[in-house]
């Protein structure tokens, strides 16, 4: 059991500041083993004041890295094949 | 956040200047745990280091034969960029001067790979001159799992996000490819001393 | 359904207007916010205090108002070796202001529309957002059939226990099973131990009633009881979990 991994909703504050839309409940496609669900239920790591990582469930890929750092935010969403609100 | 407002009367866990800090650091009890990922468990008999890229002959110890390569314990004084630092922490491990011997390369550069997908970057120069050993054991006992364990990079003279945990070998390089954090807005190089943390700095 | 908001998540400054003990180590804090647009039960809000020296921490705590409460209230619970919640315990006082963003998640949420039935698992703190859903689904007077499995430490430490006893005394169709795990009290006939595949086997909906299950608190709980209820045959889409971490405030 890995006790440092949250769930997607650990990550909602930071991506809320990012994304204009309820990322919890916004579908992904991950780009490593294909594997679609809500991002609210993938997991994330929070590495406190360096960033924020959120990986799929079935095999750790990271499908979105974002930090925040000198008053700009830094997205990286090539984890993901894709990320839809509906 | 509110410019300017303070939480009255919170003060947050102990912290300690000391005149051996860098700038914004400062001491901590204990040894904090940042992971971007899940903790790898990589049984030894699987573990194995390797030095590939642009080198002539790629190298590639297992467990085993790590461990018969010289080594030596190292007291070094650490510093993570979220602004903890510890003195005087105490280290085994291989020089990677002693994983280089012998190995041609016109590459000026090094990526870092790892159990996961955490990689750092470094220019080849700072990874040599006995400045940076591939460390497997910590205060004298076998490097645990959550700290980077069987083996990490100890990258001392630079912010520990280089020091990169479950480290697996090193890619020699032309080009310098940016890892994990340098990847997403820390500097690049990230000297402590001159509070290199973020590009721009 | 996927909530679209107008506008980003922004920080704000908000005033402590009421401090409420609840349990030896838990308190609830009731915010006074100009111009909240509500929540959903099961969100959470981002706190961040600022020490003199600019030293920062942030923390996430679940929201246990009601919806229909009209007010912010968030519980905490005093962790021993905590940076953050005993000074939210302990320090923080009514007149003070909190720097927080929220509310925070669309996932980890219920409201009447989402159905049933409903079990809600919690251990210690994890409590809370269940709780919001708890009294929303009174507020709104659901006939939502719903069952709490809550583990505390011990009697004194269930938290919101007086108030738990009381709605599912009013027979409508709320049951809430406690189970102590440290001590128990004298005459004690409920469960004590911590909560594992037998007890949820003997709690849970069963799948072909397809539950929709929230559960929430420590991470080894949570991934123990969210296994559990996969393997019972519960549907993992209405499984839904918030781990709150082992390391906590």
């Amino acid at each position: 059991m890995d006790e440092l991994r949250l769930d997607g909703n650990a990550a909602a504050g930071t991506l809320g500041e990012v994304f204009s839309f309820e990322v919890t409940t916004a579908e992904y496609a991950c780009g490593g083993c294909g594997r679609t669900g809500r991002l609210g239920g993938a997991m994330v790591y929070e590495v406190r004041e360096l960033g924020v990582v959120v990986r799929c469930p079935s095999c750790d890929n990271a499908l979105i890295r974002v930090a925040h750092n000198r008053g700009r935010y830094l997205v990286d969403l090539r984890g993901t094949r894709y990320l839809t609100t509906g | 956040m509110s410019e300017g407002f303070i939480s009255r009367g919170f003060g947050g866990r102990r912290r300690q200047s000391d005149d051996r800090l860098p700038p914004g650091q400062y001491l901590v009890d204990g040894f904090p745990v940042l992971s971007a990922g899940p903790t790898p468990h990589t049984p030894l008999e699987e573990w194995d280091f390797s030095i590939v890229g642009e080198v002539d002959d790629p190298k590639r110890w297992t467990w085993e034969e790590f461990r018969q390569l010289p080594s030596e314990e190292i007291t070094k004084d650490i510093h993570c960029e979220t602004k903890w630092s510890k003195l005087d922490t105490m280290w085994e491990g291989v020089l990677v001067d002693t994983l280089l011997e012998g190995v041609e390369t016109a590459a000026e550069y090094v990526t870092a790979f790892c159990d996961g997908d955490y990689t750092t970057n470094l220019p080849l120069e700072d990874v040599t001159g006995g400045k940076v050993w591939v460390a497997y054991a910590y205060e004298g006992e076998p490097l645990e799992p959550i700290h980077g364990g069987p083996a990490r990079l100890l990258v001392p003279h630079l912010y520990f996000w280089k020091s990169a945990k479950w480290v697996r070998g090193l890619q020699l390089t032309s080009y310098d490819i940016p890892g994990f954090w340098e990847s997403l807005g820390y500097h690049n190089y990230g000297d402590p001393w001159r509070e290199q943390r973020y590009w721009g700095d | 359904m996927v909530a679209v908001r107008p506008r980003r998540l922004l920080w704000r400054l908000e005033e402590v207007v009421e401090v409420v003990p609840e349990t030896p180590r838990t308190k609830s804090l009731v915010l006074d916010v100009l111009g909240w647009e509500g929540h959903k039960a099961g969100q959470h809000v981002d706190v961040w205090l600022t020490a003199p020296d600019g030293y920062q921490a942030q923390r996430s705590y679940s929201i246990g108002s009601a919806p229909e409460d009209g007010r912010l209230m968030v519980t905490v619970d005093r962790l021993e070796e905590g940076e953050v919640s005993p000074y939210l315990t302990d320090v923080l006082e009514v007149g003070d202001r909190l720097e927080l963003r929220g509310p925070i998640g669309g996932y980890f949420t219920w409201e009447e529309g989402d159905g049933g039935p409903l079990l809600l698992v919690g251990g210690g703190s994890g409590v809370v957002p269940l709780m919001a859903m708890i009294r929303h689904r009174a507020a709104v007077g659901s006939g939502v059939p719903a069952r709490l499995l809550y583990s505390s430490r011990s009697y004194e430490e269930i938290i919101y226990r007086k108030e738990l006893e009381n709605l599912a005394a009013r027979g409508g169709s709320l049951e809430v099973i406690d189970t102590l795990t440290r001590s128990k009290p004298e005459g004690w006939s409920g469960y004590h131990t911590r909560i594992d595949a037998q007890m949820l086997k003997e709690v849970a909906w069963p799948p072909n009633e397809s539950p929709l299950d929230f559960v929430c608190g420590p991470t080894p709980l949570v991934e123990a009881v969210g296994t559990a209820l996969v393997d019972l045959g519960h549907d993992p889409a209405r499984v839904k979990t918030e781990r709150f971490g082992a390391t906590g405030g």
